[in-house]
């Protein structure tokens, strides 16, 4: 697990990132969100052991970073945001250097450098110079130094930058697998990647934590009104009027124009209360058929600029 | 020990990038050439005692390829990880910066050793040929050894303090000229100052090995210089760790 309390980083005048503090337990998958430049390297920095903190304390695994390095850095796995590797050496042979700096030996390591080599698809490019290969390649075969010694927590800054869609959907497959049993602490500025693997969030912007809680807490907490998307068939003005003055409706938006006599709404209505039934009943009251009925949950896009807005009204 | 981890990453860099067999190669030919025209030279030219004169302007001459050729073996040693930004990893790994210094420089030094091993056969030709006194040709090659080592430390320090391996040369180059030129103006700064001056010239202190004389205070002159220069490569590695750590 990953615990941090009160975490200064100052460069000269500048501070970094200040007063950050927050937990990763054991099987969570924790996505580090904020705009570049907010702070999310600086913090990885310090949890490997990069470079000290100003001020605070880093725990990762159970051993203080600053008093027990060598011991917390047994137990990280790193993805560092540039995915740096050596070109002048072949993939296998990096991942056998990197197991073995992790002090593992003779069987225990090739067992544990086939694995990397496998979770992460480099088999066929095993034999390969790194320089030759391409950026998806590189990337992976950082993925494969990462998780080569079987760490306890992962820190990944930015994993999946740089990749196409396809290798993008195997490298979440991977870090989702991965987080089942370990701790997994994951960068990103993108926003929807948070939403598909993590299972918790915090939110960092200028240097400072914003929010930090699982994703579905952090969606109720900032949903008011509850969003449905629904397409009607019938005439579009009566529809419209007549639900505009069912009490259970707040505000009703007209959408698309599906066909000249299906149109699209989004409805917001009150948090409490199920709307599908009101609309259901009023709708085969009146003669006209639902073609699409589904809630809007609130998206990581959402949840994010409502957090910034929230923190700038004070 | 993590050192050794370490030492054959380098060692497989070195080799794998073909700068260890273009270095070797290079240095063996310039160093067979000038062994055969300064053997000539002697034979010829300067009376027949090999055993005195041959070795101590051999020796003088391969200094100068020494000096060519090492800065192009310690340049990429940090320079090379902090472009890549493998240093970053390397500094996250369990590993302790001392073993990463040492393991850097014993893969260097180990070519090193090895260039001055091969020519180290030479003598036997003249031993073939011609008398042969042990004494001067092994202090020479242990002052060799020496001599290649300080060099070594100092472009490993300037290659930590660059990214760019073409500024980490220029400097060692610069820094190791300025070790050999120290000496040459006795007319400006009086015979105090060059005494001084002579007393860390590199070049000075080498002279007596060349001649088989085993100085134990040139050998810790040496041995200081080199702990000088690693000393400064581990305190600019750990900088990372004490810069921002004040407001």
């Amino acid at each position: 697990m990953i615990k941090v309390e009160g975490l200064y980083k100052y460069f000269g005048h500048i501070a970094a990132i200040e007063d950050i503090s927050f937990q990763v337990k054991k099987g969570e998958i924790a996505g580090f969100l904020g705009p570049n430049g907010s702070g999310k390297t600086t913090t990885m920095r310090i949890l490997t052991g990069f470079f000290p903190p100003t001020l605070g304390k880093a725990e990762v695994a159970g051993y203080d970073i600053l008093k027990y390095p060598l011991e917390a850095k047994k137990r990280i796995g790193y993805f560092p945001e540039r995915s740096p590797l050596y070109p002048d050496k072949r993939v296998k042979s990096y991942i056998e250097f990197v197991a073995e700096v992790y002090g593992l030996k003779g069987k225990e390591r090739n067992k544990q450098v086939d694995y990397a080599i496998n979770a992460c698809g480099l088999t066929n490019v095993a034999s390969r110079l790194i320089g030759n290969l391409s950026k998806g390649y590189r990337q992976r075969v950082c993925m494969a130094q990462t998780i080569v010694h079987n760490p306890e927590v992962l820190i990944l800054d930015e994993p999946t930058i740089g990749l196409d869609p396809e290798q993008v959907v195997e490298i979440r497959k991977l870090i989702k697998t991965l987080g089942e049993d370990k701790t997994v602490f994951l960068s990103t500025h993108i926003l929807g990647e948070v939403s598909i693997i993590c299972s918790r969030i915090i939110i960092i912007s200028n240097g400072h934590i914003l929010a930090e809680d699982t994703t579905e807490n952090l969606t109720d907490r900032l949903e008011e009104t509850s969003r449905t998307s629904v397409q009607i068939e019938g005439p579009v003005k009566d529809i419209e009027d007549t639900l505009k003055a069912l009490d259970e409706i707040i505000d009703i938006k007209r959408g698309k124009e599906i066909s000249p006599k299906i149109c699209s709404f989004i409805i917001e209505s009150k948090k409490e209360i199920d709307i599908h039934q009101t609309l259901t009943s009023k709708v085969t009251e009146k003669n006209w058929v639902i073609h699409e009925l589904r809630p809007i949950s609130l998206s990581v896009e959402d949840i994010f600029l409502k957090i910034v807005e929230e923190k700038d009204r004070g | 020990m993590k050192l050794w981890i370490i030492f054959k990453k380098e060692m497989s860099s070195y080799y794998n990038s073909l700068i260890a067999y273009i270095i070797i190669a290079i240095f063996l030919l310039i160093a067979g050439y000038f062994f055969y025209t300064d053997l000539l030279f002697f034979v010829l030219w300067a009376g027949i005692d090999i055993n005195i004169g041959f070795w101590e302007y051999y020796f003088h001459d391969i200094r100068y390829f020494l000096i060519l050729l090492i800065p192009i073996l310690t340049m990429r040693l940090f320079a090379e990880e902090k472009k890549l930004g493998t240093i970053e990893l390397l500094t996250t790994y369990p590993l302790r910066d001392i073993d990463i210094l040492l393991g850097k420089f014993l893969a260097c030094f180990s070519i090193l050793f090895l260039m001055l091993f091969i020519v180290f056969f030479y003598s036997f030709f003249i031993k073939a040929f011609h008398v042969l006194n042990w004494g001067p040709v092994l202090s020479g090659f242990f002052g060799l050894l020496l001599l290649g080592c300080a060099f070594m430390s100092c472009g490993i320090f300037l290659s930590s303090i660059t990214e760019n391996q073409i500024v980490a040369a220029a400097m060692t180059y610069c820094t190791l000229l300025a070790f050999w030129f120290i000496t040459w103006n006795e007319n400006i700064g009086g015979e105090t100052l060059v005494k001084a001056l002579k007393k860390i010239s590199l070049f000075d202190r080498f002279y007596n090995f060349s001649r088989g004389l085993i100085d134990i205070k040139n050998i810790l002159f040496f041995l200081l210089f080199i702990f000088f220069f690693l000393f400064l490569t581990y305190i600019s590695l750990e900088s990372r760790r004490w810069k921002g750590l004040k407001q």
